[in-house]
């Protein structure tokens, strides 16, 4: 790390020597805007060029204090910027237009600019820009203070920042490792080298809270939002302003990401995945598929043959759809007929309706209904909702009533629960009984964690999915968790490191997610828990997620689009399931 | 004898500045550029309209262009001129930038012939700004570097 200590300059003569990074393509704006700042004692750096300036903000983390930069440029959105800096940067950014349309200003506010400035800008405003620096640091020294007395809970916490960490790393570019370290950065100089009380400062946003935040939202209604309001809403004592702030503002951004994806996915023809009100998905099929490859890979997926895995995608992106379907018929059926030597195929399914409409068209052998090994009250929950789905089979293909889809996916995601970070060794090694295990998964993490790992490294432990609270409330969206955690489970199980495989299952959810009337059958299968404990295997509770589709050419379509665009739409797939509404 | 032409320069430099503003062709902004302008820059308002010159001129050219091809496109026109007002308000160029403003609403209207006429309006003030301008620096030159960056309103 650099020198540089702590991002503000000497504290005795703040606000002079502000830094700040000005970024205009407008040179005559850039000198006016140079000498103002000067003027006002601030150090200047100036920047014509958006991505220039990134790169700057990148190069010398630590360098600035604030930005300040124009909306409109020809390389680069000023938003995107804005987007960029606070996500990376974690630095107040300062946006200014000629344009002073409410709507321009909104969206400013909404990616998380502290301040709009209208063009010409008059010295008197930039000379209290020090104020956003300030305020930034008065929340971060409340935060440290605030979370002194929650030592328990600040243990658990910095376990799930470090799996956040790696969350984040993996989930988006190297530069947002940078922001994390900066950050730490700046606590270490201010506070102390502790690097726990560094971490201290961070909140997991579990489900729960999730929910009171957006609740919180809903009532104050999203125009009018303000960290201040929610907070109070809320009624979390330990929670700071600045956390909800952070907190509205990945929402925000999450929310526009979203808007964005929209768009995208309906570019390609393919049904706006992301519709809240999506009512009923028919299928999640791809999903279902790639989760069935690596499961019908067991042996060799499960015990870490990646190789393996990685034919079978490869043979998924080929388009030849028929083997893919018919492999996990095949294992499906081992599965099913309950003949199994194998130890990663010694699981029970439970039968459910689905499963059962299928079977005239996919000639399964009947499930037999199987105890989970969840907590009594989860697995019952979950057996008669399931049971409870309105399926509709047709020629072919199940339709699968995702009626909160949406809802589910959206669960935070960001950042693993305590509950389950704190024991990770459990999940990953432990050898115990199903139902501990089973017990964490459903409490404690969610979907979004595994979408958020997969790009780049998958952390196993991080993706079990599906907590249990999400799926008392809300019946209907039962089947819909049940397969995140097969998905989960079944990364966790497969404990994957290889990208392609990651994209290969993002590819899966967001298919799954946007196909609204692909055909296909689903075989509903369900959850069951190893009976014999190869180490690893073991500790997954291994689901079986059966699909029959119809050689679907979305399938592929979606498959081979994730696949070209490796980089972007996953992004937003991932941050789509890493905010969460409720 | 020298003083007194110089007093006479000066307030002929004076009224020269005043009418900028009484004619409407500057606004506050010329001022601001004025209180910025001191010692480590003495030059500094006419380095920025300098800079504006070079802009617009760019500016000018674009727009120039987009408006030869037809249909128009009006998202890139409006983008060009969204640039150019930004420019103007940067020196305080009022009516060239009430111009730039009267442009993008024909332009989000869609009405080409406004946008033509418009631009025609628009070119015309900037010419007559800018040769006003390079007047009255000029003839500041003359007067003395002092007095243009000591002269307040």
């Amino acid at each position: 790390m650099e020198v540089s200590g702590y991002p503000s300059p000497r504290t005795d003569a703040f606000p002079a020597g502000l830094r700040v990074l000005v970024v205009d393509d407008d040179p005559t704006w850039l000198k006016i805007l140079e000498k103002m700042l000067k003027k006002c004692s601030y150090e200047v750096t100036t920047c014509g060029l958006a991505r220039e300036a990134l790169d700057l903000l990148r190069e010398r983390k630590d360098g600035f204090d604030i930005v300040i930069s124009d909306v409109n440029m020809p390389d680069m959105d000023g938003f995107k910027l804005l987007e960029h800096v606070g996500l990376e940067m974690d630095l107040p950014v300062i946006m200014m237009s000629v344009d002073g349309e409410t709507s321009r200003v909104m969206k400013g506010v909404q990616h998380g600019a502290c301040d709009y400035l209208l063009k010409p800008i008059r010295m008197k405003e930039l000379r209290n820009i020090w104020q956003h620096v300030f305020r930034k640091r008065i929340h971060e020294v409340k935060e440290i203070e605030n979370h002194e007395g929650f030592e328990e809970i600040q243990f658990m916490r910095n376990v799930c920042d470090q799996s956040e960490d790696r969350m984040f790393s993996s989930a988006n570019d190297l530069a947002s490792g940078k922001k994390r370290k900066d950050y730490e950065n700046k606590h270490d100089d201010r506070e102390c080298s502790d690097s726990s009380s560094v971490k201290k400062t961070r909140v997991v946003w579990t489900v729960d809270l999730h929910q009171k935040f957006v609740k919180a939202v809903n009532q104050i209604g999203f125009e009018k939002v303000g960290p201040k309001k929610i907070l109070d809403l809320m009624g979390v004592p330990w929670l700071t302003r600045e956390n909800v702030a952070s907190h509205l503002q990945k929402y925000r951004l999450y929310l526009t990401r979203l808007q964005k994806e929209k768009e995208l996915t309906a570019s390609f023809g393919v049904m706006k995945h992301s519709d809240i009100s999506s009512k009923e998905q028919n299928g999640n099929h791809c999903l279902q598929s790639s989760v069935n490859m690596q499961q019908t890979n067991g042996s060799c997926g499960i015990s870490g043959n990646k190789t393996a895995m990685q034919n079978i995608d490869f043979e998924i992106h080929e388009g030849d759809l028929k083997s893919l379907v018919k492999v996990p018929m095949v294992d499906a059926n081992n599965g099913l007929g309950g003949d199994n030597t194998d130890s990663q195929r010694g699981r029970r399914m439970n039968a459910d309706h689905s499963f059962r409409k299928l079977d005239s068209d996919v000639k399964y052998a009947t499930t037999i209904p199987e105890q989970y090994m969840w907590s009594a009250e989860g697995s019952e929950v979950q057996a008669n909702q399931e049971r409870k789905q309105p399926f509709r089979p047709k020629p072919g293909f199940n339709p699968m009533p995702l009626p909160s889809l949406h809802q589910n996916i959206q669960f935070d995601c960001v950042r693993p629960t305590p509950s389950f970070v704190s024991k990770p060794s459990n999940i990953h090694n432990d050898k115990l009984g199903g139902s501990e295990k089973k017990t964490i998964f459903v409490k404690s993490v969610s979907h979004g964690n595994m979408v958020d790992l997969l790009p780049v490294q998958p952390q196993s432990e991080l993706t079990a999915t599906t907590s249990q609270e999400v799926l008392k409330p809300d019946p209907s969206s039962i089947v819909w968790s049940t397969k995140n955690q097969r998905a989960a489970d079944q990364i966790f199980a497969s404990n994957m490191e290889s990208a392609q495989r990651s994209i290969d299952l993002v590819g899966g959810w967001g298919l799954a997610t946007w196909e609204e009337n692909q055909q296909g059958c689903l075989i509903e299968a369900d959850i069951h828990r190893l009976t014999q404990g190869l180490e690893n295997i073991e500790s997954f509770s291994y689901n079986e997620a059966g699909i029959i589709s119809e050689a679907s050419s979305y399938l592929y379509d979606s498959l081979k689009f994730d696949y070209e665009m490796p980089l972007e739409p996953m992004e937003y797939s991932v941050i789509d399931k890493g905010l969460f509404i409720v | 004898m020298e003083r007194y032409q110089h007093q006479q320069q000066y307030r002929q430099l004076a009224a020269m500045r005043r009418a900028l503003f009484d004619q409407g062709y500057l606004d506050d902004q010329f001022i601001q550029l004025e209180e910025l302008q001191d010692d480590a820059n003495p030059n500094f308002v006419e380095e920025v309209v300098t800079l504006f010159y070079r802009e617009s001129t760019r500016s000018i050219q674009n727009i120039e262009h987009a408006l030869e091809t037809t249909p128009y496109d009006f998202v890139k026109l409006d983008n060009y001129m969204h640039q150019f007002r930004g420019s103007s308000s940067s020196i305080g160029a009022k009516k060239v930038r009430y111009e730039c403003t009267q442009f993008r609403d024909y332009c989000k209207a869609r009405n080409a012939e406004g946008c033509r006429r418009s631009f025609h309006q628009l070119k015309r003030e900037y010419s007559t700004l800018r040769k006003k301008l390079e007047a009255y620096f000029q003839f500041a030159r003359q007067t003395g570097p002092s007095e243009t960056a000591c002269r307040s309103k």
